[in-house]
């Protein structure tokens, strides 16, 4: 655990009165609070320190003691103890020693609750210096607490019904259902199971991210379908019937005659299911991909070879 | 029909120490939504956690109401044009997945 430098982190000088502080720590929280830099870690992060410098330099007590001790604060508790039995028999004032007095009812700016999001979480150079209870309850304004991320990755068919599933979040189990369509990437809100809020504030909500795995049969480009489909050189010129496979199971599909290599045919609301929109579906479209055929035998070369005599005459 | 909660505007201006001519001006600026019954305002449930992060930028950040308005709108923007990038994303990857050269292709 190494010391951390509260006045670097606001870019203040050890003199700075409380209004520059306040200053520096609104400019700097105007930047990275994570209200204004959703989804960046790294904002969320900086954020922290920021809140944690100004809980401590904003508060004359903590930063009288964080001046004290400076970097000799691992033996701060020592002397504290010494401190607290010198009083005590020295002068019964009753109450406790000089450090246990520090502000947990709040007021002021800019307190550990500042926002239901990261700034509950001190470092442990903190937690050392100031304990558990340290940290100001700000304003004493209820927050929503903080929102939980997570990711879920399914795979495309099952992307395509509405199901259930359940999931472990902060040791909870939670049954969501996933609405048939939702889409690679989309988020969806989960209200009131993010982090419990602070001052009897509201919890926060749980995003979820969908990751929706590849499947070998089909493409998928928004609740359209795209499959490449084998179709083998008699069928492709004398037309006839294949076999596709859809999300709703196997059907027939017409090839007409002399059709080209890399032709695409629409089949119309067989693709995927409209997010939301119940009885909706995209197409599906089906390109087929001509195989030639192999390992021909006498037989079949000469008739291919009449059949060149024949188109060249 | 569905019931909606609502929670007087009064109460939750005392409650979280915020002055109600913020809520109204956060109202005329189309950020929140008000209901007015018999000459009382009143803020729907849903609408709370929008106003706290309001409250947030507002007491905690010093950012007034007409940056709360211009900030509220670039992070809308903001959210919009990720979703259309996470669209486009998607179908970039398709299209490269279908260009991309398999063993056995002859140039």
């Amino acid at each position: 655990m190494d010391f951390i430098d509260y006045y670097k982190i606001l870019g203040v000088s050890k003199t700075a009165t409380q209004d520059e502080i306040k200053s520096a720590y609104r400019k700097l929280a105007r930047k990275h609070h994570p209200d204004l830099n959703p989804d960046d870690k790294e904002a969320h992060r900086r954020f922290q320190q920021i809140n944690e410098a100004n809980e401590v330099l904003s508060d004359p007590d903590k930063r009288k003691k964080y001046d004290q001790y400076g970097k000799d604060w691992q033996h701060a508790e020592a002397f504290e103890k010494a401190q607290q039995e010198a009083g005590r028999s020295g002068q019964r004032r009753g109450g406790s020693g000089s450090f246990q007095g520090f502000d947990t009812g709040g007021g002021g700016f800019g307190g550990g609750s500042f926002s239901g999001d990261d700034s509950g979480e001190f470092s442990d150079f903190f937690e050392s210096l100031f304990g558990n209870a340290g940290a100001r309850s700000g304003r004493r304004t209820s927050f929503r607490g903080q929102d939980y991320q997570a990711e879920l990755q399914i795979s495309l068919a099952d992307a395509a019904t509405t199901h259930q599933r359940v999931l472990t979040v902060d040791g909870k189990n939670i049954r969501i259902t996933i609405p048939a369509g939702v889409e690679n990437g989309q988020v969806i809100k989960l209200k009131g199971y993010g982090a419990p809020g602070s001052n009897n504030g509201p919890a926060g909500d749980l995003y979820i991210t969908f990751t929706i795995e590849e499947d070998p049969r089909w493409k998928r480009d928004g609740n359209d379908l795209h499959a490449k489909v084998p179709l083998d050189l008699y069928t492709a010129v004398l037309g006839g019937e294949i076999t596709v496979d859809t999300l709703g199971g196997k059907v027939k599909l017409k090839v007409k005659p002399e059709t080209a290599n890399g032709t695409t045919t629409r089949l119309k609301g067989k693709g995927f299911p409209v997010y939301k929109k119940e009885g909706s579906f995209g197409d599906l479209y089906v390109t087929f991909d001509l195989q030639l055929p192999k390992n021909l035998s006498e037989k079949e070369k000469e008739l291919f070879r009449e059949l060149q005599k024949l188109s060249n005459k | 029909m569905q019931s909606e909660e609502l929670i007087p505007a009064g109460d939750f201006c005392t409650y979280h120490h915020v002055e109600l001519s913020f809520v109204q001006h956060l109202h005329e600026s189309g950020l929140i939504g008000m209901t007015f019954r018999e000459g009382s305002a009143y803020l729907s449930a849903g609408e709370l956690p929008t106003l706290e992060k309001f409250a947030r930028w507002f007491y905690e950040m010093d950012i007034n109401p007409q940056g709360i308005e211009a900030l509220s709108h670039v992070l809308d923007r903001m959210q919009q044009v990720l979703e259309e990038n996470r669209v486009l994303r998607n179908r970039l990857q398709r299209l490269e997945e279908n260009t991309a050269a398999e063993p056995g292709d002859i140039f």
